[in-house]
């Protein structure tokens, strides 16, 4: 089992006022996220429980990779991981985004 | 309420359980109880190395029900089989305390159970199997104080192993065809018993013996319904208006018609042999016809009934 | 111990107990200062399905009709439930339900019920059996579980050293007297070497139970550390938000 923080800086506040969403599952090949609006405007945060041990590295470039692309600053992202492929963590948080600016 | 819920997952059997939340009750918004923020988790999985989920695989809260104020919960069956663990039995146990406290002209009109549940979480046997044990003490405790309790069962997990029983337990149950509702696992009477008395990798005879098709129309279930969350909705609409009460004569009755089922199918093996017995049309193909065509069959003498 | 060694040590003076199909006990029999009670059992080992259930529930429901708050003591030296295509296929669920049903009737007509486990009993024959009445009394020979660890080696994949490893040091999992003691599903445990009449009479003099406190006790006896805080601050919160 392992469990890490990845934290990051992002150029603006995301949008909208919700102040928390959870979505997706933990199930296999899957993940749930739980987002919260809890950090000062311009910082990120992600952390990831999963009992798939030894891909660390790849969990940081992706998330690192979804700050950049998502800007989410205030927002902290708990992630309870079933084994999911990163292209489908990128998807959740992506989606989880979404719904916390309001968009979907 | 997002958009993404309302086009999105109309289907009962894909949505997870929040889906169904925001599908069936009305518009106006669900409190949830104990949310994920809180991380209600089980501390039992990480010794399996298992991670967890932060609202342990169940969501309980208060909504409202064309417009009236009812309890839920709801089972997200694809969190470990959405299994009974600890935390997860014991926010259902608080859920339905609280109804009973509430009884009352301001209170709850119904508890609605999504059921969507392998059994027991194995990890946590003894504490999952005596919440089971717990929770069917308390949905008779909120049926005595004069409140409904529904089941709905339509998931991927189905309602197994203490679910079945507990599905039983409540005063009314509304099913659609991907639904499940027995006790033991097709996959467990094969290791016991053989594959002659149960191949459990054959899902048409799994649906069959097992199915809400076969529920339906023996009186097992008492609504069968087509499967979006729509259907579900005014399925539980329609039934909370008339419900058994828990009382002597209801068992009376339920041990009636039980007892009936026994002496006019105790024989049969397979569920074409009942609907032979009992007169139904094409028999064989009853597991196949549209629900539609379901729909239209007259169910077995004694299948609608008040005694649960 | 054999059921008649239990039936003499509970009914010293004599009973009226009789095994009827199904493996199904059923009979009058009396306890001092208490009068009458109804007996009825599942036993030899017998697995409870749909024929034991709906006998069982019968005469349940018959001693809820005589009106007399007689107390209904229910043995069970059984297995799990009936595992067969037939019992699943009549609906198994709803005749285990019904007895559980039964039985919580009975209670709330002023029966006091009481389960005496002397065998096996696992997943829904426990639940039917013997977690459905007032108190479960764990007797000499009792080997309750909700499933073997073979099993559950099995279903979940996991290796049988590691289960057995972890039943030793958690009582959430492991079956056996002790565990369910520890989490609350167990209310006492009597020794052979003390006769059980007397200790009948004083279970069924106890102040009847009007809530279910299992969750309590197994904080208590620290088995279940969070089944009980959880319960109620769901119960508060729904409280609060009324």
């Amino acid at each position: 089992m392992e469990q890490f923080q990845v934290h990051g800086a992002s150029k603006r506040r995301a949008g909208g006022h919700r102040r928390q969403v959870i979505t997706g599952a933990n199930a296999s090949g899957n993940l749930e996220v739980l987002v919260e609006r809890v950090l000062p405007d311009l910082e990120c945060q992600v952390e990831v429980a999963t009992a798939v041990t030894g891909f660390r590295p790849i969990w940081e470039a992706v998330i690192k990779e979804f700050f950049e692309r998502a800007s989410p600053g205030g927002l902290r992202f708990s992630i309870n991981d079933g084994g999911a492929r990163p292209d489908t963590v990128t998807l959740r948080l992506m989606q989880s985004v979404q719904l916390m600016e309001d968009k979907a | 309420m997002s958009k993404l819920s309302q086009t999105f997952k109309a289907d009962w059997y894909e949505a997870s359980a929040r889906e169904r939340i925001a599908g069936l009750l009305d518009a106006e918004g669900f409190t949830e109880f104990l949310g994920p923020e809180q991380r209600a988790m089980s501390p039992h999985l990480a010794q399996f190395d298992l991670t967890g989920a932060f609202d342990d695989g169940i969501v309980v809260g208060r909504g409202r029900l064309d417009g009236r104020p009812v309890l839920l919960a709801a089972q997200e069956g694809r969190f470990l089989g959405g299994a009974f663990g600890e935390v997860h039995g014991a926010k259902l146990v608080g859920l339905l305390r609280a109804a009973r406290d509430a009884a009352g002209p301001d209170g709850p009109h119904a508890v609605l159970l999504l059921l969507d549940t392998g059994g027991v979480r194995l990890q946590e046997a003894n504490a999952g199997e005596l919440a089971i044990s717990e929770i069917i003490h308390a949905i008779i405790e909120v049926r005595s104080a004069g409140i409904p309790v529904l089941a709905l069962v339509g998931g991927r997990a189905g309602a197994f192993g203490g679910g079945g029983i507990i599905t039983a337990c409540c005063s009314r149950i509304i099913a659609s065809e991907h639904a499940r509702v027995s006790v033991s696992g097709p996959e467990v009477i094969e290791t016991n018993k053989g594959v002659e008395e149960f191949d459990s990798r054959d899902r048409a005879l799994v649906w069959r013996i097992c199915g809400a098709r076969t529920r339906y129309l023996t009186g097992g279930v008492d609504r069968y319904v087509k499967g979006s969350i729509q259907n579900f909705r005014e399925a539980a609409i329609a039934l909370i208006a008339h419900t058994p009460a828990f009382e002597l004569a209801t068992l009376k009755a339920e041990q009636r018609r039980l007892s009936e089922r026994l002496q006019r199918f105790g024989d049969c093996r397979d569920a074409p042999e009942i609907w032979r017995k009992a007169g139904l049309p094409e028999p064989e193909h009853i597991a196949e016809i549209s629900d539609d065509a379901f729909l239209a069959i007259q169910r077995i003498k004694g299948a609608d009934h008040d005694a649960r | 111990m054999t059921l008649d060694d239990v039936l003499t040590s509970l009914f010293p003076t004599g009973h009226q107990v009789q095994r009827g199909p199904a493996g199904t006990l059923h009979g009058l029999a009396k306890v001092e200062g208490h009068g009458k009670v109804t007996v009825v059992g599942i036993v030899g080992g017998t697995p409870l399905g749909v024929d034991a259930a709906i006998l069982l529930a019968g005469h349940v429901l018959a001693a809820v009709e005589a009106s007399d708050r007689a107390p209904i003591v229910f043995l069970a030296d059984t297995s799990s439930q009936n595992m067969a295509r037939r019992d699943e296929l009549l609906g198994l669920n709803e005749y285990l339900a019904h007895l559980t049903k039964s039985l919580a009737l009975a209670a709330a007509h002023g029966h006091r019920t009481v389960s005496l486990l002397f065998g096996h009993a696992a997943a829904g024959a426990f639940i039917a059996a013997a977690l459905s009445s007032q108190s479960l009394v764990a007797l000499p020979g009792a080997a309750p579980s909700v499933m073997d660890i073979p099993s559950i080696s099995r279903v979940t994949k996991l290796p049988l050293e590691q289960l057995e490893r972890l039943a030793k040091s958690t009582p959430i999992f492991a079956p056996g007297v002790a565990p369910l003691f520890a989490i609350g599903a167990v209310t006492q445990t009597w020794a052979a070497d003390q006769p059980f009449a007397p200790r009948l009479a004083d279970l069924l003099r106890q102040p009847v139970p009007t809530s279910d406190l299992r969750d309590q006790i197994g904080l208590e006896r620290k088995g279940r550390r969070l089944a009980q805080t959880i319960a109620a601050r769901v119960a508060a919160e729904a409280a609060a938000h009324a």
